[in-house]
């Protein structure tokens, strides 16, 4: 049996890695509150944010404040560049068109960053004052987890006030529930679309580089798989409403790295699996998602 | 004020509006009435901006608003009262009416706006802070109209306010439109429950297939027989 300090260690470790998830997982939610697309692009936006902070801030050696702005704009352009081209022009021929055409958007961000980079995985350090570990007992957290952790609560904090308190939140919130109606109130649901890429890209970018600051080492296909976990994490927690997005993220951070660190070494590379295993049984029982709502979807 | 002509409209790739022209004047209460796909909706959705025009021109004061975005067309004082009512129902009363007065920059005529909607529509006075969704049928009816006029309508386009209402609903619902006349709101009104429509308007448009079959007098055609015997006939029909 392990021990409760190794137990509160991985604990730990699951509250860092959920707080990447979630983080990314607001991101997923704020398009797909507006839009019901499934975004399958928005963990590799992820991977653009990391690769153009790998080459400004490693290779150039700007300042990072500077490279994490440069790449927070980076990120909002592809967003909106894809929204433009490959979401926009389909808006009106159904949820499953734009489904299909976010997976071709993900796979040619994938495949431009292997063309510019180069398939190999490569490492990324963060500076030394982001990745000192400080010591709490057996737990160990750097700067960095810290800051993550933070910020996941700020930024749900700062747009939850929007949504429910400012005319653009009230905006989003419309079209959220009725897209045509909201366009016969006068509201522009392009603009509002827009506003809501450029967020959701913004934290892609933001989370892009907690995931790498974690792992240590990128590749162009990095953004995939989180991003499919955060866009189940937004479904465990309750899709479409933020704080959802967040206690997904954090369950199933904590759900995978307690099962990685407490089972036997022989079944813990089926983490992945396990998680998703969640995922179906939670559904199962709260097909709405653990805050969402139990009405049975949209009306 | 607004004028129609030669209109056609595809919807999934078929054409069901087909050279409709229309015009309504300052004031009026114009009524389109037909059986269920005459392309009625499909006419106000177009003016609305919500569908593209195929061919044809609309023109609200003279000024062409065919192929502009749905946005521009409200703030010219096209409110549209959608069919289904189509209120947000996952937010609260006084969201929903709000959300009417998007565009509206002068904040004492939202204020007024939302008075007025209000003594119209009382029972919704009591129940600002309440999801939408919970109201019945008619109350929604109501505050898909209220929304409308805090939007501060110039021109008024109904789609079937009276579907899925009670009889007593349906006249109070009427009742708000004959108010809505006397403070000055031009109406469009497309309704399936022909008599209540000939008698609220001045001139009604009968519709077949997307097609403009007849225009008159509202007066005159309520007593036309062959009118009588088509759309205000027996019981089954309504």
């Amino acid at each position: 049996m392990p021990d409760f300090g190794y137990f509160l260690s991985q604990l730990f470790n699951g509250i860092k890695l959920g707080s990447v998830y979630a983080m990314v997982a607001i991101g997923y939610s704020m398009v797909y509150g507006i839009l019901r697309l499934i975004n399958f692009a928005h963990g590799d936006i992820m991977t653009v944010g990391v690769y153009t902070i790998l080459v400004l801030f490693t290779t150039y050696g700007m300042p990072l404040w500077l490279t994490i702005i440069i790449s927070v704009v980076l990120s909002i352009i592809v967003g909106l560049t894809a929204e433009r081209v490959a979401y926009r022009p389909l808006r009106s021929s159904g949820e499953e068109t734009t489904l299909i055409s976010s997976l071709a958007v993900s796979i040619l961000i994938q495949n431009i960053i292997v063309m510019v980079f180069s398939p190999q995985r490569v490492a990324f350090h963060l500076p030394d004052y982001l990745s000192k570990l400080h010591t709490f007992g057996t737990v160990r957290l750097s700067t960095m987890n810290i800051i993550t952790f933070v910020a996941v609560f700020v930024i749900l904090i700062a747009l939850s006030y929007m949504i429910k308190n400012t005319r653009i939140g009230m905006a989003m919130r419309a079209c959220s529930d009725n897209m045509n109606a909201a366009r016969l109130m006068g509201i522009n649901i392009t603009t509002i679309i827009v506003i809501a890429f450029a967020i959701g890209s913004a934290l892609a970018a933001l989370s892009g580089l907690m995931l790498a600051g974690e792992y240590k080492t990128i590749d162009p296909l990095m953004g995939f798989v989180p991003g499919l976990k955060a866009f189940c994490a937004a479904v465990l927690g309750g899709i479409g409403s933020l704080g959802g997005a967040v206690l997904g993220g954090f369950i199933l951070g904590i759900i995978e790295m307690l099962f990685a660190g407490l089972m036997p070494t022989e079944i813990t590379p089926y983490r992945d699996a396990f998680v998703f295993l969640v995922l179906i049984l939670v559904l199962l029982v709260k097909p709405n998602g653990i805050l969402g709502s139990n009405e049975g979807g949209r009306s | 004020m607004l004028k129609i002509e030669n209109l056609c409209v595809k919807y999934d790739s078929i054409r069901v509006v087909h050279n409709v022209s229309l015009d309504i004047n300052d004031g009026e209460i114009v009524a389109m009435i037909g059986a269920n796909g005459a392309g009625k909706s499909t006419i106000l959705k177009t003016i609305s901006g919500l569908l593209k025009a195929e061919s044809g021109k609309i023109t609200m004061d003279g000024e062409d608003i065919t192929r502009v975005d749905s946005h521009v067309i409200v703030q010219r004082g096209i409110i549209q009262v959608p069919e289904g009512r189509q209120i947000f129902t996952k937010m609260t009363i006084e969201e929903n009416l709000k959300l009417g007065a998007f565009l509206q920059k002068d904040k004492e005529k939202v204020e007024n706006n939302f008075e007025r909607a209000l003594t119209l529509f009382p029972i919704l006075k009591e129940r600002l802070k309440q999801t939408a969704g919970t109201l019945s049928g008619g109350e929604q009816q109501m505050l898909a109209i209220g929304r409308a006029l805090m939007g501060d309508p110039r021109l008024l386009l109904l789609d079937e306010p009276s579907m899925g209402l009670s009889p007593l609903m349906t006249q109070n619902v009427f009742d708000v439109l004959r108010q809505l006349k006397k403070d000055g709101i031009t109406m469009l009104l497309v309704e399936q429950n022909a008599y209540d429509a000939l008698d609220i308007s001045d001139r009604t448009y009968i519709l077949e297939t997307g097609v403009v079959k007849t225009m008159g007098w509202s007066k005159e055609l309520i007593e036309d027989p062959g009118i009588k015997k088509a759309y205000l006939g027996g019981e089954y029909d309504a």
